[in-house]
């Protein structure tokens, strides 16, 4: 198994040659004048005040953490899938059992409210 | 009949064969893949172009305007990059090179014809989700590297809708593993004697539904929309780098428009035609019995049906307004998240209630049936709920709200036939 | 020839970017640290015949739990360019309670997998995982997920611990009421 990886392992060495080349070139090709007024901070024309931070709402971490804990129960049921020809009978009880549970954890976050895009 | 065992017949069977072998079969995805994106942007504006009643490039190279995106390159590469004061260094030029790397990496696993794909990976559909993910971390990087405010929350917003949206298209590709009995991309193919777009047409919208979001196309485009956030987590980039961007989200369209077709309808086999060659009694066609010439076929049926849900993903581009971010938030998590799970649980109890051994014709149309039946369950709770709510408006005597959830367009366009 | 490179290739890749995640000033370089380190356990999950394992690294570690990191991050730090010291007071401690941590688990290990060659490995007779696991065939993974007699109660222990997780998450990281956000 490891031989098939091995042409994973060798793509992800090649890889960043494509994606490398035209840049580099355009950094050969283009002109390199660099001025402090070609590099302000974009803000649709206006002087930017104050330093760069943002108000982060809370939104964004729920998003992300909801979505890791269905990640991980996608790592769980995906082997399970794989061999869903050789289980019995029972494993079905076993896999609704996993996923009802965590479908009652997105229904917590849905009643909690917690789901509203502020 | 693959490359390796052409190059076993040529050099005899040495170590180094291998090696070789893998990196021709790199570099001509590689290059196949740069050079399709021309063409790619080409066909977009034309098509596009022609839904909107005018004709799109037709002054460079001809009378179709065929050469119009070489000129566009050859601007790009000419442009100066202007790297913004404060930018971090190492992330912002990193964050391109790695979004077009995780591009270019999933198509290892993509079935182009019988023998001609990169690795048949034995969780090939796994893999692909793995390294979908990691591009989304590239939108965050360049966000950040950026050192711009709108940049930043350029790229909150796009990680949050890519987060959001990978979670049904994990569990919406959990269905043809299951039917399948296997994550292998070839493995899909192979046992598809009836194509799954028919057997559980629910998972294959939900899927393209997620696909729509997750390569940022319309009508879930608020990534890069040019009225709303000009240009959102890649407004500081210029030339090349930006070019790069652009690469990727090309790139990453054609290969979901292919997942599409290798899962959902059968890639490079054709499950219809061996459907009908059997019902009259003839042998079904296998191309990968036929050695170089069933090669050929099989590659021209899979591009044709990769080319089709690529056109449906430019016409839905042509007619569709865009989807503001709350509704899209919480169309997914509300209505497609659930359902998918409910879709799961179902076609899992029925694959397994199903006795083995029965004609796939059967099968097929049983999981057909309960598809339908979940999406009429559906809508009938969503029309009761707008109902419900419609009413209680009414009696408070106040308008009803906007239009929260995208759920409540499906339930008023059902309700209105 | 080649595993051995890989390895030492890994190795470095890993065990140097785990060190600057531990060192370095700027959190969010840290974090981005954190990132490489992960593709390098990932990595030593495929030279270990884990292909599965290794997707699974990079969709749960790099795809999620990094943003998570990264949202955290930016949660509790205003500036971009915010800095840290990466030492203090006890660092004189910490060493010698490390150093004293790696001889200790060195003398268990080795009680148990001997370095010497040829020596008597005691728990060479007590893996649970079936041959074909360690071949890396997923099928066989899974069916050990919903077998009775082998992982079935920490799997659905897994799910629990995430739905906790779920809950606990959503309860502290959400304000109690509307004026607290």
């Amino acid at each position: 198994m490891f031989a098939e990886w091995q042409y994973i392992i060798l793509f992800v060495a090649l890889a960043p040659i494509f994606p490398l080349a035209p840049v580099v070139v355009n950094r050969l090709l283009g002109p390199h004048r660099p001025n402090p007024i070609k590099q302000q901070t974009y803000e649709c024309g206006i002087e930017t005040v104050g330093d760069t931070w943002v108000q982060f709402k809370v939104q964004y971490y729920i998003f992300a953490l909801v979505f890791v804990i269905f990640d991980v129960e996608a790592v769980f049921l995906f082997p399970i899938a794989a061999a869903y020809g050789q289980l019995g009978l029972f494993a079905i009880f076993e896999v609704a059992l996993f996923v009802i549970l965590l479908a009652v954890g997105l229904g917590y976050a849905w009643s909690r409210g917690v789901l509203e895009w502020v | 009949m693959s490359l390796t065992d052409l190059l076993y017949q040529i050099f005899g069977n040495q170590p180094w064969v291998d090696l070789i072998a893998s990196l021709i079969s790199i570099f001509t995805i590689s290059t196949f893949l740069l050079l399709i994106v021309i063409f790619l942007i080409w066909l977009e504006r034309k098509v596009i172009a022609r839904m909107q009643d005018r004709i799109g490039p037709n002054r460079v190279g001809g009378r179709y305007g065929a050469l119009q995106t070489v000129a566009d390159v050859l601007k790009l590469l000419t442009k100066e990059q202007i790297t913004p004061s404060g930018a971090d260094y190492l992330i912002y030029n990193v964050a391109p090179i790695l979004t077009v790397m995780a591009a270019l990496l999933v198509w290892a696993v993509m079935p182009f014809a019988p023998g001609l794909i990169g690795v048949d990976l034995n969780v090939g559909i796994f893999y692909i989700l793995s390294v979908s993910s990691v591009s989304v971390v590239t939108v965050l990087l360049a966000g950040w590297g950026s050192n711009n405010k709108y940049a930043l929350l350029g790229g909150f917003r796009a990680v949050a809708q890519l987060v959001s949206y990978e979670v049904p298209m994990i569990l919406a590709l959990l269905v043809p593993i299951i039917l399948a009995r296997t994550m292998s991309t070839v493995g899909i193919i192979e046992a598809q004697s009836i194509p799954y777009l028919f057997m559980v047409p629910l998972a294959a919208v939900i899927f393209f539904i997620s696909a729509l979001a997750e390569t940022g196309r319309t009508p879930f485009d608020l990534l890069e929309a040019d009225s709303e956030i000009v240009a959102g987590f890649h407004i500081e980039y210029s030339g090349m780098k930006f070019g790069m961007f652009f690469l990727a989200e090309f790139i990453g369209t054609l290969f979901m428009s292919g997942l599409f077709a290798v899962v959902f309808m059968g890639g490079w086999n054709v499950p219809i035609i061996n459907l009908i060659l059997t019902f009259f009694g003839a042998q079904p066609v296998n191309f990968a019995e036929m050695g170089v010439l069933g090669t050929i076929i099989g590659l021209g049926v899979f591009f044709f049906k990769m080319f089709f849900v690529y056109m449906i993903f430019i016409w839905i581009r042509g007619t569709w307004p865009r989807v503001r971010v709350d509704q899209i938030l919480n169309f997914n998590w509300k209505l497609l998240v659930p359902i998918t799970l409910v879709m799961i649980l179902v076609v899992a109890v029925l694959d397994k209630l199903i006795p083995p051994g029965t004609n796939e014709l059967v099968r097929a149309s049983l999981h057909l049936a309960s598809n339908i039946l979940i999406v009429f369950v559906t809508l009938e709770i969503l029309r009761r709920n707008g109902r419900r709510r419609r009413m209680q408006a009414v009696q408070a005597g106040t308008e009803l709200e906007e239009i929260e959830t995208g759920a409540h367009d499906i339930a008023e366009a059902a309700h209105a036939h | 020839m080649f595993e051995q490179i890989l390895f030492v290739l890994l190795t470095i890749i890993t065990l140097g970017s785990a060190i600057v995640v531990v060192t370095h000033r700027n959190l969010f370089h840290a974090a981005l640290a954190l990132m490489v380190s992960f593709a390098g356990v990932a990595g030593f999950y495929i030279t270990l015949d884990a292909g599965f394992l290794a997707a699974a690294q990079l969709l749960v570690y790099i795809g999620a739990i990094s943003i998570l990191i990264i949202f955290a991050i930016m949660m509790t730090r205003r500036l971009m360019q915010a800095t840290e010291q990466p030492f203090n007071s006890q660092r004189g401690l910490s060493i010698v309670g490390a150093l004293a941590s790696l001889v200790i688990m060195a003398l268990v290990i080795a009680q148990y997998w001997p370095i010497a060659p040829n020596s008597e490995v005691p728990m060479a007779s007590k893996t649970i995982l079936e041959d074909a696991i360690l071949q890396g065939s997923v099928a066989e993974l899974g069916r050990s997920f919903v077998n009775v007699d082998a992982f079935v109660v920490p799997f659905e222990l897994a799910s629990v611990l995430l739905l906790a997780a779920l809950v606990g998450a959503i309860l502290v990281a959400w304000p109690k009421t509307e004026d607290q956000t």
